[in-house]
């Protein structure tokens, strides 16, 4: 009785790196017992020290796990295919006991062979929810890193339509996309990279009426926004819903990135007031190198991704400094400011205010005009 | 007390389109006159009324002066200031 058993990426270099083994036995206990003699190492993954098949390891006869059938006494015959599938890392409870199916550890399967990711980590990134505020440079990279590694609900906040302009940089949007709101393309967009994401888009421009509808239903929020108006009105939002804010920005060859946690600094400690309308520029007057979109993004979905995992050393209380022209990443540190107005010891501010009073300009989108002559263009929105 | 300073790339017309001069100073301040004499209009992007505007910070090394001496922040020989305005971001 020869059959064929699929082994998983991540138990594949304990089986001599082969995809598929062929071992001899009457039932599914007797396959097992012959690939561990054959493979030590593999043993240790499918039995315990009671040479029980531990609760985060399925097998499955024919796509039909075992459990299902006679356990390990489920009689297989020439032909049969089994696979071995590690679905709960350490066999602990988890949050919603809801294995890995065996396409998902496919997948997945270079996250999960990694020890500070693992199948427990995997369950953990498809249970986030990520909000992306802008669909555009930023948010395009760190949406389509966070989807391709299976982070489950990924909101996108954005109110604009796809130009032309933005296809130099927003990975999100292709040339057919030209004209329908971005939200609706990065869903599309993303969906084709992992039809298993649950996307929620927003279309309106975010306010201080609707923030506090829309973050409270994240676990965090990425911050892609090209104005400043958002960007306090974000902050604040964050800051009153308890979330942790990945913050990126950037401008011609430069890029900042931090990630704020309530009560560890807020942008207005990095940034107490923004400049007056005119003084700095934006991105469509000043310009901004595409490719380095990609790079700020991609560390906004890394420091996501750390954050979900619990894993490493995050940005926090540290401003990451990237300048593309001279090759350097520097790195500086951001302190709460005990005066800050928002988080310091004797804040001022307990509720979101007039955003546009306070940054001298309106949202962008939002009833009220444009943001100036340069806000006007189509184009103007949410994502930089 | 020679201490270099680099800027962000929308500072660098003010600086005749260098990222980075070197410049003199006992203090902030007076690292800020110095190149204000030799790149006249520098001063007024990060700072009016004797005071930093508060969309710029300044780092000396790696830390904020605002959390040392403010523009009195004193200065050796070697030391690295980075001038960097908020950047809003976006590309519209």
């Amino acid at each position: 009785m020869a059959v064929t058993v699929y082994i998983p990426t991540p138990f594949r270099r304990l089986a001599g790196n082969q995809t598929y083994l062929t071992a001899e036995g009457e039932t599914v206990g007797e396959v097992l017992d012959r690939l561990g003699e054959a493979y030590p190492a593999l043993r240790h993954m499918i039995y315990n020290e009671r040479d029980e098949i531990p609760g985060h390891v399925n097998i499955y006869v024919n796509n039909q796990e075992i459990h299902s059938l006679q356990g390990k006494e489920t009689p297989v015959k020439d032909g049969d295919e089994m696979a071995v599938i590690p679905a709960i890392a350490g066999g602990g409870p988890e949050p919603s006991g809801r294995a890995l199916t065996p396409e998902q550890v496919n997948r997945y399967s270079r996250h999960i062979i990694m020890p500070q990711v693992g199948p427990a980590g995997q369950r953990k990134l498809m249970e986030a929810k990520v909000l992306i505020v802008g669909a555009g440079g930023l948010g395009g990279p760190a949406a389509l890193y966070l989807a391709l590694a299976g982070v489950g609900t990924i909101g996108i906040a954005d109110f604009d339509t796809v130009d032309l302009s933005n296809l130099q940089r927003q990975v999100l949007h292709q040339n057919d996309d030209v004209g329908r709101l971005k939200t609706e393309s990065a869903r599309d967009t993303i969906h084709a990279y992992n039809p298993d994401v649950n996307v929620v888009i927003h279309n309106s421009p975010l306010t201080s009426d609707n923030a506090m509808e829309i973050i409270p239903n994240y676990d965090m929020v990425v911050n892609g926004a090209d104005n400043f108006t958002t960007r306090y009105l974000v902050n604040d939002a964050c800051y009153f819903a308890g979330k942790t804010l990945v913050d990126g920005s950037i401008l011609l060859f430069d890029g900042q990135a931090t990630v704020f946690v309530p009560g560890t600094g807020c942008y207005r400690c990095l940034f107490p007031a923004p400049p007056p309308p005119g003084m700095v520029p934006n991105c469509a007057e000043a310009g901004v190198l595409g490719a380095l979109t990609g790079v700020m993004g991609s560390i906004q979905a890394i420091e996501v991704i750390k954050q979900v995992l619990g894993i490493g050393d995050s940005l926090v209380s540290r401003l990451l400094l990237f300048d593309a022209l001279s090759m350097e990443f520097r790195v500086v540190k951001l302190r709460r400011d005990p005066k800050c107005p928002l988080c310091g010891d004797d804040a001022t501010i307990h509720g979101l205010i007039d955003y546009e009073g306070f940054c001298g300009a309106p949202f962008p989108g939002h009833a009220g005009g444009a943001i100036d002559g340069a806000g006007a263009q189509p184009g103007g929105g949410n994502g930089s | 007390m020679a201490v270099e300073v680099k800027v962000t790339a929308n500072l660098q017309k003010l600086l005749g389109g260098q990222r980075s001069v070197q410049a003199e100073g006992a203090t902030v301040r007076e690292l800020l006159d110095d190149i204000e004499r030799r790149h006249p209009g520098f001063k007024e992007m990060v700072m009016s009324d004797g005071q930093l505007h508060r969309f710029v910070n300044i780092y000396l090394n790696d830390e904020d002066i605002r959390f040392l001496g403010q523009l009195d922040t004193p200065l050796k020989e070697g030391d690295i200031i980075s001038v960097l305005p908020a950047l809003a971001g976006g590309a519209q």
